[in-house]
Order: structure tokens, then sequence, then C-alpha cells
């Protein structure tokens, strides 16, 4: 479960959360709607522990744990996953390597045995044929020369390997087309379980028609000003945020 | 031959007789004897009435250049210089320092007409504030009382030297110490003149001030000293020009500026240099050696030299920003054009010393004929300037195959934080681009001024806007005939 | 006398010392230019730091070194690494070891056939201080002529130290020379015990010939209290190629200069490298390209990386010349600071005199990037971990470009988990 109180936030001085407060109770997808400005990409660095932004007040659990105290990799190991909107390129990084060592790191700090290479190729490749993916992914550098698209299954990947138990998207269906963004949904619904939560933040209602969430909130000037079911992200795409939010 | 070997032979025709501004003002001039020794330094602080302590400074500059050598690693070639052989003091004889514009001898003003510098209504109108110097000296200062209104100094550096001796005093040297180089402490000895600025705590200076020099005199060295100091929160932007009449014999121009700046201060510190840069042979032509530094002590300090460099046979400069103060910026706009035989070794220094400190390069070098270009950079980041940032982009442009365009970069850095990064790219007018133009109408001249204006849009663009035409102009201009 | 003046003298007087007893000290040809260059050392010292190419260069701690010439070899059979051609020259102390060594029919020892040496020794030398030290005091090298059309496939080319109790210093000579439309690989690699103090100072005469190919990848892994200066003058015919990748991972000074002149239409050079600086370690990679001639094509790609208390130096100068129009010159140089105590001196320069050319060259400075580490944690790597293969992967990069899988092996082994131990 996911506890947000009254968090504000700044970067470079400016004041972008004004006090958020959303609850995520485990096993719920919410999504998080909000026109340009309003804090969406701040929300989720914020949640995932980058650098640069400093919290102003309000507190952060999952699952009782206080978030922001945590460094992003003990984040992740807690089953925290942040899917970037712009997923960066690591030249010279192999793109097996890289998840077997964040499997292992993960897996390590809970007490779990790791996998070795083998072991690990083999769950890939299980992964990669559920996604409908091909090997060729794992063979290349991380997100290097990358469409779009193929970055954001990059991303999915790594989540069905990660096996988080918060994964949050931040506007992972900017920039796809309809092939990819069902990948993505799939990949999302996959994992839908007692076990796991999401936060999809996303600009256009068009993904959720894929992701049906279970609540949808409206965040606008970094704070979240209505909250409603499913039928909330259609009411914003008919009228528009400001109509809505009045 | 590469390039279209038409054009070039309209280059050879057209190289003559481009220098515009190439005429003599004929006026009664006085003369220190010529010749450098102890007598001249004393001559000249004489002459303007100086303080003992600033005889003083000059006389242990003196001193120290006799024991300094000649800088030889620059990449450009020159016969000797003779220092003996040159006049350090010429000025008009009527010096009563002109109380308004019509106390001026009419020569001079015709002199200046002639230049298209705005002394009369026409700068009022545009409102830019101009300091002349004529030779070695200042013969007036327009819009003075106005800005002394706010509180702003803006004179000769003779005057401030009577007016205000406390602040030269302080500041003087400060900058650029005496001993810093051969030229430097050369002009420490002989400078005769030029401009002081002074803007207070929190003023943004109302106008753009503007000197302007003329070298008229025959055989005689420039030595222009310009001292320009920022309050904590003031703004100021500051304009240079100069030319020189055409002769064969080479003169020398050595010139010191001073920067300093203060708390959040900035000053822009644009030049648009067209010393006679000898004649198609080589002969003759301006030797331009000037040290240009600022000292943005403050912190958020910023200085930004923007430098167009069309003239001079030989041109020595860079223009340096000592990043002293945390979040302090430097920033270095520069198109330099050799045609003929012009050589320039030009550029930068940028030394990050405070936190979080920004400097920005831009250089653009143009060669023609059998010009040669070298940019000449350094980045020296100190090890506890941490989080320093560089952007280095110097680009060549190559029209023909006779002229030359180098780069020596230096970089050097000490701090695990800091990120530089630096580009350079070479590149030629094409014949395509230049059919491509010609095809839509435009002629030979027009293409390659388009194109080389191109080239250059991103210095351009932080002139100020006077500026920015008189430049354009001048591209073309020190570029007519040089296409290929 | 400053330390350089009295480290020169120290090299002039040993060349006094030894002259009739190096070897051709009775030949006339080979003395005339051992005492050549003996006189232009003497005019010229070791070069200091007033010397634009050396201003980031201290070479005070090889002069105060003291350095006495190898003894005759004792040691019989020194542990060398598993082989990785099918032919290998081995130099023990400067010295070939023919009892070491698998040649090919096209490569020898030059001290053994000096006669053959003649006209060829010194053809494409410069005046540099460090080549003349070489003439003057050279004992042995590897003397190859690949004849024309040849398929010379890999050799290895290695120099191991054996001695350790007192300061030795070694100079071989190299001449290399590829014959029209032949090629060859030389994989080059220089060994020490860590605790020796040892000069090793080789310098290569390469001649590609027309349409000929030279690769030659260079593993420099010194022990970390020796000293190497290597001098590479390489001379590129029409159509020739000249590939120099050059790993500097070991020695406490290095100093590798690369001269490559491009003399005929559409002759090609690609030098690469990477430099691993660790605490206590200065490297320096200086390269001159001289684009002589029109159509011809360069690639230069360095990485440097520094950690603890170190100095890296890159300076690379592309001279393109009148001649030479339709030039394509291309000059990478990024350096990574791992620590605040490293420091970084680069200065990539163009001197161009024709217009129709492509030249560019690019510097980058900086620390890891810090999107790709917070991408790398949000992941779950430990911080540590994420730094770590950042800087792997940056030299892997870096070693990317070598195609042999001879030398790909060699270069991942040498780069392999560098970082750690020096992180250690």
């Amino acid at each position: 479960m996911l506890k947000i109180a009254g968090l504000t936030a700044e970067i470079d001085g400016k004041q972008i959360l004004n006090g958020i407060d959303l609850v995520i109770p485990t096993g719920e997808i919410h999504a998080v709607m909000g026109p340009n400005g309003s804090g969406k990409s701040t929300l989720s660095y914020v949640l995932s522990g980058r650098e640069g932004y400093e919290i102003t007040g309000g507190t952060v659990t999952f699952n009782g744990m206080d978030i922001l105290a945590m460094e992003p990799e003990e984040r992740a190991a807690a089953g925290l996953f942040l899917a970037f909107q712009y997923p960066v390129e690591l030249p010279g990084v192999g793109n097996a390597n890289f998840m077997r060592t964040a499997l292992n790191s993960i897996r390590k700090s809970k007490g779990e045995p790791e996998v070795d290479a083998m072991a690990f190729l083999k769950l890939a490749r299980t992964k990669l044929k559920a996604l409908q993916m091909s090997d060729d992914m794992l063979k290349r550098n991380v997100n290097v020369g990358f469409s779009g698209g193929e970055k954001k299954r990059n991303e999915v990947l790594q989540m069905a390997l990660l096996e988080p138990s918060l994964a949050i998207l931040d506007e992972t269906d900017s920039g796809l087309d309809i092939d990819a963004l069902k990948i993505v949904a799939d990949g999302v619904n996959a994992m839908r379980g007692a076990g796991f939560s999401a936060l999809v933040i996303t600009h256009y209602q068009r993904l959720l028609d894929y992701i049906v969430p279970d609540r949808v909130h409206v965040l606008m000037a970094g704070r979240i000003v209505k909250s409603g079911g499913p039928e909330l992200a259609l009411e914003l795409e008919a009228e528009g945020y400001a109509k809505v939010a009045a | 031959m590469p390039a279209v070997s038409e054009t070039l032979e309209t280059v050879q025709a057209a190289s003559d007789g481009g220098y515009k501004w190439g005429f003599e003002t004929d006026i009664a001039m006085e003369y220190a004897p010529k010749g450098l020794n102890e007598d001249i330094v004393r001559f000249i602080s004489a002459k303007k009435n100086e303080p003992a302590w600033l005889l003083e400074w000059r006389l242990k500059a003196y001193a120290a250049w006799l024991k300094m050598e000649e800088p030889d690693w620059a990449a450009v070639n020159y016969p000797k210089i003779d220092y003996q052989d040159a006049y350090y003091y010429a000025a008009p004889t009527n010096k009563v320092v002109p109380k308004s514009l019509d106390e001026v001898d009419p020569e001079l003003l015709r002199t200046y007409e002639k230049l298209g510098i705005p002394l009369r209504e026409q700068e009022r109108l545009q409102g830019i504030a101009v300091d002349m110097v004529f030779d070695s000296v200042s013969v007036a200062t327009t819009f003075k009382d106005r800005l002394h209104k706010d509180g702003i100094i803006f004179c000769s550096i003779s005057e401030a030297v009577q007016e205000h001796p406390e602040l030269v005093q302080q500041y003087l040297g400060s900058v650029v110490p005496q001993a810093d180089n051969y030229f430097a402490c050369l002009n420490s000895a002989v400078f005769t003149d030029g401009s002081f600025v002074y803007i207070p705590k929190g003023v943004r200076c109302p106008m753009e001030l503007s000197t302007y020099f003329r070298i008229n005199a025959k055989s005689t060295g420039q030595f222009e000293r310009t001292l320009i100091i920022a309050e904590a929160g003031s703004h100021v932007s500051y304009l240079e020009g100069c030319t020189a009449p055409m002769r064969d014999e080479n003169q020398m121009h050595a010139a010191v500026v001073e920067l300093v700046l203060m708390d959040d201060a900035t000053i822009k510190y644009s030049t648009v240099q067209n010393w006679y840069p000898g004649d198609a042979e080589g002969k003759g032509g301006i030797y331009n050696f000037v040290t240009k530094r600022a000292a943005c002590r403050g912190a958020r300090s910023k200085v930004s030299w923007t430098q167009v460099e069309t003239g001079s046979a030989i041109t020595w400069k860079y223009p340096s920003c000592m990043l002293l103060g945390d979040d302090s910026v430097g920033e270095f706009y520069s198109v330099a054009i050799t045609n003929n035989h012009q050589q320039a070794d030009t550029g930068t220094k940028m030394w990050h010393v405070g936190k979080n400190t920004k400097s920005t390069i831009v250089s653009k070098g143009i060669s023609a004929g059998q010009g040669q270009n070298t940019y000449r950079g350094l980045v020296k980041i100190s090890a506890k300037a941490t989080g320093a940032r560089n952007f280095t982009q110097c680009d060549s442009l190559l029209i023909g195959d006779k002229c030359g365009a180098h780069t020596v970069p230096y970089i050097e850095n000490r701090c695990s934080t800091a990120k530089v990064e630096h580009e350079a790219t070479t590149s030629r007018i094409a014949e395509d681009q230049m059919f491509y133009c010609r095809s839509r109408g435009l002629s030979q001249e027009e293409a390659v001024g388009l194109i080389v204006n191109g080239f250059c849009r991103e210095v351009l663009k932080e002139l100020p806007m006077e500026f920015a035409v008189e430049a354009q102009k001048l591209l073309a201009i020190s570029l007519e005939g040089s296409v290929g | 006398m400053n330390a350089l003046a009295s480290g020169a003298a120290g090299f002039l007087a040993r060349f006094e010392g030894l002259r009739g007893l190096l070897p051709g000290g009775r030949t006339l040809w080979l003395d005339a230019l051992r005492v050549g260059a003996a006189q232009d050392f003497a005019a010229s010292g070791l070069p200091g730091r007033r010397i634009e190419a050396w201003r980031y260069t201290d070479l005070s701690p090889i002069a105060q070194a003291g350095f006495n010439e190898a003894l005759t070899l004792t040691v019989e059979s020194p542990s060398l690494p598993p082989m990785r051609a099918p032919h290998r020259a081995v130099f023990v102390d400067g010295r070939f070891a023919a009892h070491l060594s698998t040649m090919p029919a096209h490569a020898r020892s030059l001290a053994a056939h000096l006669p053959e040496a003649e006209g060829v020794l010194g053809a494409l030398a410069f005046k540099l201080p460090v080549v003349s030290l070489n003439t003057m005091l050279f004992e042995d090298g590897l003397l190859l002529d690949l004849p024309e059309g040849a398929e010379g496939g890999a050799l290895e080319l290695l120099s191991v130290v054996t001695h350790t109790e007192r300061p030795i210093a070694f100079h071989p000579r190299h001449l290399i020379r590829i014959g029209a439309g032949a090629s060859l690989t030389v994989i080059e690699t220089s060994l020490g015990p860590n605790g020796a103090i040892y000069l090793h100072n080789p310098v290569f005469e390469i001649d590609v010939r027309e349409g000929a190919t030279l690769a030659h990848v260079r593993i420099q892994r010194e022990g970390r209290s020796g000293f190497q200066l290597s001098t590479v003058l390489a001379a590129v015919q029409a159509g020739g190629t000249y590939d120099n990748f050059t790993l500097n991972a070991g020695a406490k000074l290095v100093r590798n200069e690369i001269h490559t002149t491009l003399l005929g239409p559409k002759a090609a050079c690609h030098m690469n490298g990477a430099q691993l600086v660790g605490d206590g370690q200065h490297a320096d990679t200086t390269t001159f390209l001289d684009h002589a001639a029109p159509d011809c094509a360069s690639r230069q790609t360095y990485k440097t990386v520094l950690a603890g208390k170190s100095r890296g130096v890159f300076q690379g100068k592309i001279l393109v010349r009148q001649a030479a129009q339709r030039t394509d010159g291309y000059q990478m140089n990024q350096a990574l600071l791992l620590s605040d105590e490293a420091e970084i001196d680069a200065k990539p320069q163009l001197e161009i005199y024709a217009d129709d050319v492509k030249c560019s060259h690019g510097a980058t400075v900086g620390a890891l990037d810090e999107a790709q580490l917070f991408y790398l944690r949000a992941r779950g790597i430990p911080v540590d971990q994420a730094r770590a293969m950042l800087v792997q992967a940056f030299l892997t990069e870096a070693v990317e470009g070598v195609s042999h899988p001879l030398a790909q092996a060699a270069l991942a082994e040498a780069t392999e988990g560098w970082w750690e131990r020096e992180a250690a």
C-alpha cells in the first residue's frame, strides 16, 4: 500500500508539488492525469529518488516503510519500479548483463539466492516469449539505437523480470503507436494480482482503455484536485482539464 | 583548383582599395621625441599632469619591461619591431578638454562623421554615449552629465586620474598585473588614454557606452588603457570600435582592458575592430596586441565578450575571464577574419575557480586569401571549482586554398565534477551553395555575404543592434572579392 | 645542473662508455648514425616543460633514476604469458631471446642482421630527442620485412623485464616494412614486475607501402614503477592503411608518441586508444597526423579514465597540407575523472591549409553521467556497483573497435576489473 500525505517538493527553488495526498491500496491500479506542467514527472522522480528535487514537506510510505529516507537502489529492493518516460542510453553496457545484475542486486538485498548467467538467460527468454519480444534485445547495449517503441518495450521487459510490487509508469504511452501501446498494457496487465499495485501517470486517456484503472486522479498545479472511477478519464477526454477540475 | 577559378581571379582584382577608412586627417599635432626611454615615460606623465603615484607605477612597469622578452609562441610572423622607431605620444595641439562638441576642432568632428560615428544629433536620438579617442588622447565624451545623474562615471582615463584618483589607484593593474605579459607591461609604462567607467551599486546603465579609437598620426604606437568597474547588481553594455588610416608602415596598438565585476553585476563588452589590415601584398597594417581580462569577483557576476575582428595585419588577443565568484558566468563570442596577408592568433582563456561557474565559447574563424587564422583557447578548471561547466565550439571557414585555419585548444581540468565539451569543425563555401544562391538571383558578393553571415550568426546575434548592422556590412566588405 | 640536464648527461656518458661495444660498433654507417644522434641529443637534452609538445609531462623522474644497461641475460626462461598468435618475438630486457621465440620467415632480430638494416634504420626517423636517445643506445629490435602481397597473419611482439636489482634502460629499435598489398597484425605487449625501476624506450619505424595494411595493437602493462617512452614513426603510401590501437595501463609514467604521415592518395590511418590511469600514474598520448596527400582519411578516438591522484594527457595534432584536398579527418577525445585528485590536460589541434576538407575534432571531459547512474540505481543496483559498470562500459567501448579476436581477448583481459582494483 502506497500512502502519500501532504507531499510538497521543489526543484531549482521552484515549488512543483503543492501538497499531494494519495493512497493506493495493494492490488489496485491508479491513474494520475494532468496537463503539461502539473507536476506529473516530478511526482514520479520524487517517488523513485532522483537527485535535484528537494522534499519540503509531507510523507510517503510504502508498506509502512518511509520511502523518502531510502536511496534509489533501496527503493528498488523494496519493490518499486519506475518505467521512465525517456529511458537513458547506456553505451557499452549489455542489456542482459544489466538486467541480470539488477535482478541479483535486488535478490541479494532480500536474502534470496542469485541467478547465474545460464539461469538468467532461461528466465529472460520465458519473459521475452510472453511479451512477444525477440531474443535480440538481450544482445544489444541498453537502449542504444533503440526506437521509442523499443525503449518502452525494454522497460516492460525489465519490469517483468524484476517483479516489482509497485510500478510507476511515467507517461509510458508518450510517442507510442497502438501496437507498442498494447505491448506495454499487456505487460502491466500480466502483472496484476493481489500483491501488485501500479501508478499510471498519463496525459491522454487512450492508454487507460487498455490498462483499466481502479481509480483516476486529476493532478493540476501540483495538487490532486479530483478523484473518481475510470469514467472520470472519459470525462476529462470529453471536456478538458479546466472544466472538470472546476 | 578546388574553388571556382573565375571567382578567385575576381578576388585578386577587387582586393585593392577596399579599406574605406584609410584617409588621413590633417590637423595640428604635438609629438613626444621619438623613441622609448625613461624620459619619455616621464614626459607622458607630465603632459597629463599625473600624480606621483601614477608616475611611480609607470616607471616600475618600464623597468620590468626592459627585463622581459617579446613572446614568440603565437602562430604569427612579423618582422622584429624596433621599439625605438616610434613616437609614444601624439596629440592634437588644441588639447583643452572641450566642454561641448562646439569646442572640438571641426576637422576632428569631420573625421568622425566620415567614419559614421554619431556625435551630434544622431547620437542623441540613438542614445549612445561616445568617448572619442584620437591618437593617444580622448577628445570628447558625450552624455557625461546625463550619466552623472545616476552616479555613473564615464570619462577618459586621464580625466579619471584627476577626478577620481582613489578609484583608479584601487583597480588599475588589479586584473592585468603589470608583468602579466610583454605588451601589457609596455602598455602600463606608456599608456596615454582610454575609457574609464564606473557603475555604482544596483544601477543599470541607461544607455550603451561606446569608445571609438582612431589612430591618425604617423609612426605612433597607440597604447590605450580601459578600466570598467561594475559594483554589485549593476549592468552596463560597452562598445568599442576602431579604425586607422592606410599606411605603408606598420603601427602598433597594444591595449589593456580591465573589467571588475562584483556580486550580480553584468558587463557586456562588444568590439568591432577594423584596424587597417595592410594592403593586398601585406605591406603596412596595424599590429594589434591586446590584453583584455575580466575578473568576475562577485557571485553570479557575468561577463560577455563579443568581438568581430576584421582588420589589423597581426592580431594577438585573448579576452579572458577569471570566474572567481560562485555561479559566475563567462562568455566569448568571436568572429575573426583574415584575408590577403593578415594573421590572427586569437582566442580566450577561461579560468574556473569558484563553484558552479559556467563558460561558453563560440569562435568563428574565416580565412581567405593568404590569411592565417588561429584560435587559441584555454579552459582551466581548478581542483576546487566543483560543478564547473564549459562548452566550446570553434568553427573555421576556409575560402580558397592558400589560407590556413588552425585550432589550438588547451583543456586543463583538475576537478572531477566539472564537465567540459569541445567541438571544432572546418568547412568551406561549397560550390553548390554558391550556385544555389546565384541561381536564385544573388550576385557572387551577396551569396558570399549571406553564407558567411549564416556561418557567423551565433556570434552576430550577441552584438548590440547598432553594432550588428555595422558588423554585417564589415564582414561583407572584408571578404569582398575573396570568394572561392 | 638540473635533473633533466644531469639525466641527459648520464645517457651521453653511457654512450661514450659503450660506443664500441654496442651492436654494429665497428660498422661505419651505424656508428656514424649513432654519433650523429648523440650530437643531436647533446644539443637538445631531454625535453623540458618549456617545449610546447612537453608542457604537460615532466621527465624528471626518468632523468633522476640513474639507469645502467641490462647485464647479460641470467634468467633462462622468465615466465611468459601463453602465446596468442602462431608466431612470437620475445625481447627480454630489450634483447631478442631466440630460444623463447617462434619467428616467421619475414621477421628476425635486428642485432643479428644489422647489414640488412642499412638504409632502413633512420630512414623514417624525425629529429626528436627521445628518438636520438634510442638511436644512440639501441641494442636490438625487430627487423621485419613482409614481401609484396604476403598475408602475414598475426605476430606477437613481447617485451618482458627480468632485471629488478638495479634500474635499467633499454631502447629497442623496431623496423617494420609491409610490402605493397601485404597485410599483417602485430600484437605488442610490454610487461614488467611492479617493483622494478626501468625505462623501456622503443622506437618503431613503420613503412606501409601501396595498398598494404598494418594493424598494430599495443598493450602497455609495464610495472607500476617502470617508465615507457615509446615513439612510433609511420609512413603510409597510397591506398595503404595503418591502424594503431594503444592501451596504456601500466608504468609510473608513459609517453606514447605517434607520428603518422599519409603520403599518397587514399592512404588511411586509424589511431585509437585507451588510457587507464590509476593512483600515482601519469599517462601521455601525443599524436601527430600529417595529411600530405589528397583524399586521405583519418580517425582517432582516445578515451582516458583517471582514478586516485593521477594525470592524463592527450595532445592530438592534425596537419592538413595545402595539397591534401578532400581530406576526411576526425578526432575524438573523452576523459572520465573518477576522483578529486585526478587531472586531465587535453590539447586537440588542427592546422589546416587546404579548403576542401572535412575536419573536425571533439573533446569531452567529465565525471560519470548522473542520469545513467540513476537509471542503474533505480533498478536496484547499488551505487558502487553501478559506478563500476559504467566505468567498465566506458572502457569496453574504447576497445570495441579493435577487430582482431586475439587482440580483443588481450585487451579485455587488461581492462577487466580495473576500476574494482583501483577503487579498493
